[in-house]
């Protein structure tokens, strides 16, 4: 059974938003890193980029499949984890832990249209089945 | 064959001075190269012997796995047999030892197979008329997609500049889409995995310009709603493309024409039975129905446009017409039920140990989720690598992307009850393997020339030249 974390935001793309301050990390959930396989490369954004909730900012590729990765949120980039450019099987390590993008949130409300862990858990759940 | 012997590459069989050819001597003269025009290090390539050469090309071919070696129920690729005149008849020096450039008087014969084909194909389809001149499906995708390009141009309408792509798509659909410069727009399945018609509606407005469907679509499923979808997308302005790849089951049953589809392509090597795979060599004529027929890039149509020289791969068009005058409008009626049986009795036979997603009739291929029993942790990477050892070309796999563990078989109308029967005693063998001697399958294959590659060292750090293998 994938792993979910409590008082994270979870969109049904399969990505997740920790919230803190003014700051929101994105990566994939535990559910998608073992949907994928092994992880061998993440394409990702630079910093000061903008990425649009609902819009494509990269993308995730395993040995089994190219998967795009959809920002949950809006704001400016204003990190990447550049561990993932030579070791992407981290987030097959660990995907809570290693996040991919750091962004400056533009809304805050968006959260309120993504899942909580609990919905989240559930929305896997079904579409295992 | 000796892997010990013959297990090497050519450059490591290579030893300085050896050489397999002799040249006569050179009674012109030295011909200085411009200084320019040379390179400037020597090329590195193998000195070999003759027999050395031989025999390594030789010894690595028996590695090669095709059609005539054994079953390949490799999914989406109709993976047919490819009868023997469908090279007698090309070897004929008539139709071998032309040239594109000679006069046209001297090869009518040969410009009749293109309009004999044309004339086949338009009817199997249910069109008005094919240019033949694409190389393979996903040029014939592209080819199509600027048909339609054209079609909404000359009518001023230039806004449509969106395709609409179901999820369960093959990935050159998006693809050639944006490399025709249209944005890629995708539809929803349904939970019995055919396109959701209300996810569509709403996707539907002046700036679509097309919709793509596979039908039977990579599940192997008929997408039952077309008539519905095309009513909505005429509606709209736009057009509906078929995507050709999975055409087999329809011949003789049903017409992409009749259904309101607008432009399509076929693969040749895959319905009409040419030989492909390792990259080709395809064909993708392009079908519009009748109003279109002014936009197809060739010289009986719009000869200001191009997709290719000359007349498209003339080889693989003579070999897809010789299949269908060989079967005839008699026989090939029964291409497609028969191979919409084979796969249903596949599937039928195997869902007890392989998970079926989607229950009920399929066409002319299925998709299995893995194995039934999630609890052997063996994976469907696994058991495709296991069937290589009972000799059998692995289905394709993680394909489409809508399950986990896809794993997606077409036998094809070519294999006898007999074959099948082994293919499928083989993959209930496997379902037992998993449960007592999961080992045996995480570490296959075992009786292939090359073991179990490490596909991630391979994604990650892929060395495919000689010359970056020295370097490593």
């Amino acid at each position: 059974m994938a792993k979910v974390i409590e008082g994270l935001y979870y969109a049904e793309s399969h990505e997740y938003v920790k919230v803190e301050g003014e700051f929101g990390y994105i990566g994939i959930t535990d559910y998608a890193q073992n949907a994928l396989g092994n992880i061998v490369y993440v394409d990702m954004p630079d910093t000061d980029d903008e990425v649009e909730a609902g819009e494509d900012f990269g993308a995730v590729e395993s040995v089994k499949a190219a998967s795009d990765l959809t920002s949950p949120v809006s704001g400016t980039v204003v990190e990447v984890n550049e561990a993932l450019e030579d070791t992407p099987e981290i987030i097959n390590q660990d995907a809570f832990a290693n996040w991919i993008i750091k962004v400056e949130l533009s809304d805050k409300t968006e959260l309120d249209n993504l899942m909580d862990a609990a919905a989240y858990a559930e929305f896997c759940e079904k579409e295992a089945h | 064959m000796n892997n010990k012997l013959y297990g090497n590459l050519i450059f490591e069989l290579s030893h300085p001075g050896r050489k397999g050819y002799s040249l006569p001597d050179n009674k012109f003269g030295d011909y200085e190269v411009p200084a320019e025009m040379r390179r400037e290090n020597d090329a590195q390539l193998p000195e070999c012997d003759e027999m050395t050469v031989v025999r390594h090309y030789t010894n690595h071919s028996g590695n090669n796995f095709g059609v005539d070696n054994g079953f390949y129920p490799l999914g989406s690729c109709t993976m047919k047999y490819n009868p023997a005149i469908n090279e007698e008849i090309p070897g004929m020096a008539d139709f071998r030892d032309i040239h594109p450039l000679q006069p046209v008087d001297t090869v009518k014969g040969c410009l009749d197979v293109c309009a004999g084909l044309r004339k086949a194909l338009s009817e199997i389809a249910g069109l008005a008329d094919f240019t033949l001149n694409p190389f393979a499906g996903a040029h014939g995708e592209l080819t199509g997609l600027m048909v339609i390009r054209r079609y909404h141009e000359s009518r001023g309408d230039e806004k449509r500049t969106k395709v609409i792509v179901p999820n369960s798509a093959h990935g050159t659909n998006p693809a050639s889409a944006a490399v025709c410069g249209l944005e890629i727009v995708e539809v929803k399945s349904t939970a019995d995995g055919v396109v959701d018609v209300d996810d569509l509606r709403g996707l539907l407005d002046d700036t679509i310009a097309a919709v793509m469907m596979t039908n039977p679509n990579t599940l192997g499923l008929f997408e039952r709603n077309i008539p519905e979808i095309a009513k909505l997308v005429h509606e709209c302005g736009a057009l509906m493309y078929y995507d050709g790849a999975n055409l087999n089951p329809m011949l003789g049953a049903c017409r992409p024409g009749d259904m309101g589809f607008d432009v399509m392509h076929i693969n040749l090597h895959k319905t009409f039975s040419t030989p492909h795979g390792g990259g080709g060599p395809g064909s993708g004529p392009v079908g519009v129905r009748k109003g279109l027929e002014q936009f197809l890039p060739d010289n009986e149509h719009d000869s200001t446009l191009s997709v290719s020289p000359y007349h498209g791969n003339f080889g693989v068009i003579l070999k897809a017409y010789t299949y269908i005058l060989s079967l005839g409008k008699e026989y090939i009626k029964y291409v497609g039920p028969l191979a919409t049986l084979n796969a249903n009795y596949i599937k039928e036979s195997l869902k007890d140990v392989y998970e079926l997603p989607i229950a009920g009739l399929c066409k002319h291929e299925f998709v299995f989720n893995g194995l039934a029993d999630k609890s052997t942790g063996i994976t469907t990477m696994d058991v495709a690598k296991r069937l290589l050892d009972y000799g059998y070309h692995a289905p394709t796999i993680y394909f489409p992307l809508l399950f986990h563990e896809a794993m997606m078989i077409e036998p094809t109308e070519s294999e006898s009850k007999v074959t099948i029967d082994g293919f499928i005693e083989v993959m209930r063998k496997i379902a037992e393997e998993a449960k007592n001697e999961p080992e045996l399958l995480k570490s296959a294959p075992h009786n292939t020339p090359i073991g179990r590659v490490d596909d991630v060292l391979a994604a990650k750090h892929p060395v495919v030249t000689y010359k970056s293998m020295l370097n490593d």
